[in-house]
């Protein structure tokens, strides 16, 4: 699998490093309650097809980029820089 | 039809003419007691134990595929009880005393081989965790014991001691360890719940949950809507998409972990050896192949068969850990969808459903638990409380932080554990 960096062009997967869902861009407020922080860190909507997920060019430019992957078939739909899509 | 050594023997000698089919294939009935979805090793163990432990037999299993066509039959069979951490340590310990019962307990030969666990030592650190570890594995009323370099050396004389980055200095053995035939044991627990009376349903797919007024009421399928006053949900990797038609969601991830065998060879590895510093393992079946793992893919897949990555660190690991494996061709690899959890470690409960029960998480540690998940899990559906080896895997401990079970110390990154 290779994932095209906005930045770097086309790379090979062993490049990257993998967080998990792109929920993580969504970070709540300290106080906003147990339910929240639930569903931040642990619940998943684990779909077995289009997922939304943060990886990292970890040996490569360093940046985060939120990937859109058909996670059945591994096609890649979309790559992003994180710092974009959260501006 | 029971066996024996006297069936064996006469069946040989009348040209086996003899052997039925090991279950039936009924058609479902409107309505059940029970309904589980899920015909892999804990669902199939799951119906064992509700009809033999609780006489519970208004019971079926659906299987959207074929019976044991999951996980139970992509794994590399090991059984063993060296977990650690309170609730764990319990539940693995009970399990593996059910593995000790199980062939007769199921009249089936699940090949059952307590050839015992090298877990391989390679610094002063891990050393001492593994001394803790094999404390608590006698804690816990299971067996553990330290091997010096002379010990290990006299077991596995043909891994390389003296590798560049992780020289050997011991091992932590567990001999009540081992491996058993993984498909056996679904069709083991398959035939003896057949034989007792629950239905087992393959080809039906369920696409739906009925619930009313927060109170589950049954189940859509591919072979028609079927009522039941108890669902359990035992669907491993594909957790969350059976979660999600009672509108829940779960705190699971799915990704692929990858296994490999090698053409058969002469016996050559006794035991399980596990390399923790390569992310390797490797045992040696009873047809010969060499059967071996590593880690996760590391990234969400529903894929069932893994990528090259992986493939290469594995066969890295397994030239660095034991030479002589290069001469073996790689024979198959394939992968499994593991349901992980975010702290490694399962969930049997209730939910806040009425009537609808959960058993997941088993990351990439299922098969080792199929006794004890079907025993525990049939308690809870019989009973309505939590087995006591179970008490502890709650659904919502992620959601109050109260009794996380993180064997690894990882924190909440689902693919970490």
């Amino acid at each position: 699998m290779r994932l095209r960096c906005p930045i770097c062009g086309a790379r090979d997967r062993r490049e990257f490093y993998y967080q998990g869902s792109a929920v993580m861009l969504d970070r709540p407020g300290p106080d906003a309650g147990e339910v929240a922080w639930d569903d931040y860190l642990h619940l998943r909507e684990n779909p077995a097809g289009d997922l939304e997920e943060l990886w990292s060019h970890d040996a490569g430019c360093g940046a985060w980029l939120k990937v859109t992957r058909n996670v059945s078939t591994h096609e890649i739909k979309s790559v992003e820089l994180a710092r974009e899509v959260k501006r | 039809m029971r066996f024996s050594g006297l069936k064996v023997l006469t069946e040989g000698l009348t040209g086996n003419q003899g052997w039925g089919p090991h279950w039936r294939n009924p058609e479902p009935k409107p309505e059940y007691d029970i309904v589980l979805i899920g015909g892999g090793g804990h669902g199939l163990a799951t119906a064992h134990y509700l009809a033999k432990v609780h006489g519970l037999t208004n019971v079926a299993v659906l299987e959207k595929g074929y019976l044991g066509g999951g996980n139970v039959g992509r794994n590399t069979t090991i059984v063993r009880a060296n977990y650690m951490l309170p609730g764990n340590s319990e539940f693995y310990s009970h399990s593996l005393k059910l593995w000790e019962g199980l062939e007769e307990d199921l009249n089936y030969n699940v090949m059952h081989s307590q050839r015992g666990i090298i877990n391989l030592v390679h610094s002063d650190g891990q050393r001492d965790a593994f001394v803790r570890r094999a404390n608590s594995m006698c804690g816990q009323g299971d067996d553990g014991a330290m091997l010096d370099r002379a010990g290990v050396e006299k077991l596995l004389p043909f891994l390389d001691f003296e590798q560049t980055r992780f020289p050997i200095y011991g091992g932590l053995y567990h001999k009540r360890g081992g491996t058993a035939r993984h498909d056996a044991v679904a069709w083991g627990f398959a035939r003896s719940a057949s034989d007792r009376g629950v239905d087992l349903i393959q080809q039906c797919e369920v696409t739906g949950i009925d619930v009313e007024n927060g109170v589950v009421k049954g189940v859509q399928t591919t072979k028609g809507p079927i009522r039941a006053k108890k669902v359990g949900m035992v669907a491993a990797g594909r957790s969350s998409q059976v979660a999600a038609m009672a509108g829940m969601s779960l705190p699971i991830e799915s990704h692929v972990l990858q296994a490999f065998v090698t053409e058969g060879l002469k016996p050559c590895i006794d035991h399980v050896i596990t390399y923790g510093m390569g992310h390797f393992y490797i045992s040696q079946s009873d047809k010969g192949g060499l059967v071996f793992g590593g880690d996760l893919d590391m990234y969400a897949s529903y894929a069932s068969r893994g990528n090259l990555p992986l493939v290469e660190h594995v066969a890295e690991a397994a030239m660095t850990l034991m030479p002589a494996i290069g001469k073996a061709k790689m024979l198959r690899s394939w992968g499994g969808v593991m349901d992980m959890s975010p702290d490694g470690s399962f969930i049997i409960d209730k939910t806040d459903i009425e009537g609808l029960f959960v058993n997941c998480g088993w990351c990439y540690g299922g098969f080792k638990a199929t006794p004890a998940s079907g025993h525990t899990f049939a308690h809870l559906l019989a009973t309505g409380n939590s087995h006591p080896t179970t008490v502890r895997h709650r659904l919502d401990r992620f959601r109050t932080g109260r009794g996380i079970m993180d064997e690894e110390a990882t924190g909440s990154q689902h693919n970490l554990h």
